[in-house]
């Protein structure tokens, strides 16, 4: 099982024909992915040749998914077209839209974040996100494919590399969907919210969530697991070393007084009995003893 | 960005929020010049980016011209939170009745832009805010219908404001979320909104931090702090122009790595191996991002190793969609064209994921004497560290 993503979601990918978007879904396609269509306005009617199959390319979102059935949607359009693409997605329907274009302004974030919650039909995963994989089944965004295997892990990150690099520790033990949420301010699906799928997902046993300065979404994330995760938990925080004021790559990630300190994360989240690794390799070792020692341990 | 305060009121005349009049000054004597011109009396304000200027002495009333000169030459230059004034504005006193506050801000939350509002404006807003949550008024703001007269007013009489200034206020409030929504801003704050004896309402102070996401939309150039030449500003800036994600830190491992997250985390792993082995800490951040093009790695090494704090380097690539023999490729290519005038420290390499063992090969076989060659973020930063305090 999975959450957010199967292997029967039927994906298309608002800006295929860009060099970006053909590139990603060339890599979607072998990592299983099954991609139903591209969107592009203006350039709908032609189609888009990846070795043995052609994709079909459509002019609006709506077209797609009345064609195709496609019910996800992955987004790399440039950041100043990206409100349109986005909105044009949730007013077609789609249950998710990843976005994983870098640099969108703020404002055009919370404008079509408010347009899918009030939707009601529309999840958004991003901006300036990797997306998510459900290893063996799909992938929706850019997570390399071949680091680690299927298993019984989830994990939800802000950043990507570090998504990776505690997907590749753990490759022994395998994931059954990792999700990168994204590191803007403004964000569309939450740690929270995976931590609620991945509660309900019966094929994810055990979760891992990585965080990083600025906001408050760990703690928050702290009281939520308290609350409502039974399911084993290891996090991890980057930013220790951090100044105050400076903006640490992803705009988010910004300590701005003793708010969103890494220190005041992990004191949050130990509090609520999360254990939490001082570095990635310290925490795929918890989550290894966590899960009974399995695995090849240490790596 | 981050505004200084008379850009802001800049902004703010330009939607029509009320500011005193005043001007920008640099020296002593153009001070002098700007209150002779203004012809009342004048308050001399340090420009820096950040609050509290009042407390530290950073802002200081002067009657006439003489004394706007001497109050000037003292707030140029003064330190304030470890800023220095490089420049003063020059405004019109005015003798605030009742002091209020006011911001739009994004809440990260709620995902959305939320409204404050107090009677209790000033200069102790933070222990306000600290001791009585409940005298600052807080309202999510709907983004598709934005900050009308009728809200405004309410959000105004909710916060208890006297019945005669509100609709002055609201009047404000509307004119501040046009500045918010079309300067594609992400903060802004008036702080304090003065209430004078003729019966006006007047943004004493401003702070507005722009998104730079939103640049391609705005003219908003003029804002931009000429960079400085030298020191860790200059650094940043020459960064910067290589489209790279440079932030000086204070410590002598210079770190390279791809994504924002690992680079953070680098720092950080970097710190605890330093606390075990002589002391050394980060020197930076620097996030090449996606694709590590020998040109990029080459930019990348130049601005590490010009630091002159730096005294060794760690590359911490994780490969993703970048493949390390590329990356590996990179950094021999890169390490040609700094040649050894530009390659004095240890480089410590880690490159795990995609193609790493090739990666390792690749840079094995060019065997150049600086390079060390280690296979987890650990070991790699422990190494680093301890080059470094050698
Ligand atoms: N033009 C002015 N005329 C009279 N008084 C002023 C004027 N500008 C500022 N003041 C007074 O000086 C105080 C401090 O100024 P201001 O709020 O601009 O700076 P600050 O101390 O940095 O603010 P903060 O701490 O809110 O960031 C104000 O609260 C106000 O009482
Ligand atoms: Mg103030």
């Amino acid at each position: 099982m999975a959450i957010f993503l199967t292997k029967d979601s039927k994906v298309l990918v608002q800006g295929m024909t860009g060099a970006e978007g053909a590139r990603h879904t060339a890599r979607m396609l072998a990592a299983g992915t099954e991609i139903v269509a591209g969107v592009t306005p203006g350039k709908g009617g032609r189609s888009v040749d990846f070795g043995e199959r052609a994709l079909p390319v459509f002019g609006s979102v709506a077209e797609a998914t009345a064609a195709t059935g496609a019910e996800v949607s992955v987004v790399f359009v440039p950041p100043r077209f990206t409100r349109d693409a986005v909105e044009e997605a949730v007013d077609a329907g789609v249950a998710l839209c990843v976005v994983i274009t870098e640099g969108v302004p703020v404002h055009d974030t919370i404008r079509f974040v408010a347009r899918a919650r009030a939707s009601g039909t529309t999840r958004i995963i991003g901006p300036n996100c990797p997306g998510l994989i459900s290893p063996g089944q799909s992938s929706a965004g850019i997570i390399p494919a071949d680091i680690t295997t299927a298993g019984r892990i989830g994990l939800v990150s802000k950043s990507g590399t570090l998504t990776y690099q505690l997907m590749y520790e753990l490759r022994d033990v395998g994931f059954s969907t990792a999700v990168g949420i994204g590191g803007d301010p403004v964000i569309g699906t939450t740690h929270i919210d995976a931590l609620e799928a991945f509660q309900a997902d019966p094929g994810t046993e055990a979760i891992v969530m990585i965080g990083e300065i600025g906001g408050d979404a760990e703690e928050r994330a702290a009281a939520y697991i308290e609350e409502h995760v039974t399911k084993p938990v290891v996090a991890y925080v980057a930013g220790f070393t951090a100044p105050e004021g400076k903006t640490m790559g992803h705009a988010g990630a910004i300590v701005s007084g003793s708010a969103g300190t890494a220190q005041a994360k992990k004191e949050a989240l130990e509090k609520v009995g999360v254990r939490v690794g001082k570095t990635p390799s310290e925490t795929a070792r918890l989550m290894r003893a966590l899960l009974g020692g399995s695995g090849r341990g240490g790596v | 960005m981050d505004l200084f305060e008379y850009q802001a009121k800049e902004l703010f005349a330009r939607h029509g929020v009320p500011v005193p009049r005043g001007r920008v000054a640099s020296t002593p004597e153009e001070a002098r010049a700007v209150a002779a011109e203004l012809r009342t009396p004048t308050v001399i304000k340090a420009q820096v980016k950040t609050g509290g200027r009042g407390k530290a002495g950073g802002v200081r009333p002067a009657p006439g011209p003489a004394s706007a000169e001497v109050e000037a030459a003292r707030v140029l230059g003064m330190d304030i939170k470890g800023l220095t004034a490089l420049t003063v504005l020059v405004e019109q006193a005015t003798v605030p009745l009742e002091e209020y506050y006011a911001a739009y801000l994004v809440d990260r939350a709620g995902g959305a832009f939320i409204a404050i509002v107090s009677a209790e404006g000033g200069m102790d807003i933070e222990e306000v805010a600290a001791t009585r949550p409940d005298a600052l008024v807080t309202t999510p703001v709907d983004p598709a219908v934005g900050m009308d007269g009728r809200s405004a007013r309410l959000l105004a009489s909710r916060a208890g404001l006297p019945a005669d200034v509100q609709d002055a206020v609201a009047d404000v409030l509307v004119r501040l979320w046009r500045v918010l929504v079309e300067e594609d801003a992400l903060l802004v704050e008036v702080n304090p909104l003065a209430v004078t004896p003729d019966g006006r309402v007047l943004a004493l102070d401003g702070k507005v931090t722009l998104d730079d996401n939103a640049a391609f939309r705005h003219g908003h150039d003029a804002f931009a702090e000429v960079p400085a030449a030298h020191g860790a500003a200059g650094l940043e800036a020459r960064a910067k122009a290589r489209g790279l994600n440079y932030v000086k830190l204070d410590g002598e491992v210079g770190v390279i790595g791809n994504g924002a997250g690992l680079v953070m985390s680098t720092l950080d792993v970097v710190a605890y191996a330093g606390q075990s082995s002589g002391g050394a800490r980060p020197a930076n951040f620097l996030d090449i991002g996606g694709g590590a093009s020998a040109q990029v790695m080459a930019d990348a090494l130049e601005i590490v190793l010009s630091d002159p704090d730096v005294r060794a380097v760690l590359v911490n690539v994780f490969g993703g969609i970048t493949a390390c023999d590329a990356v590996a490729h990179g950094i021999v290519s890169a390490l040609g064209m700094l040649g050894e005038h530009g390659v004095r420290h240890p480089i410590v390499v880690r490159l795990d994921g995609n193609s790493a063992e090739a990666g390792r090969a690749v840079l094995h076989a060019a065997g150049h004497p600086l390079v060390r060659v280690v296979a987890t973020m650990d070991a790699a930063a422990e190494l680093a560290a301890s080059l470094a305090a050698a």
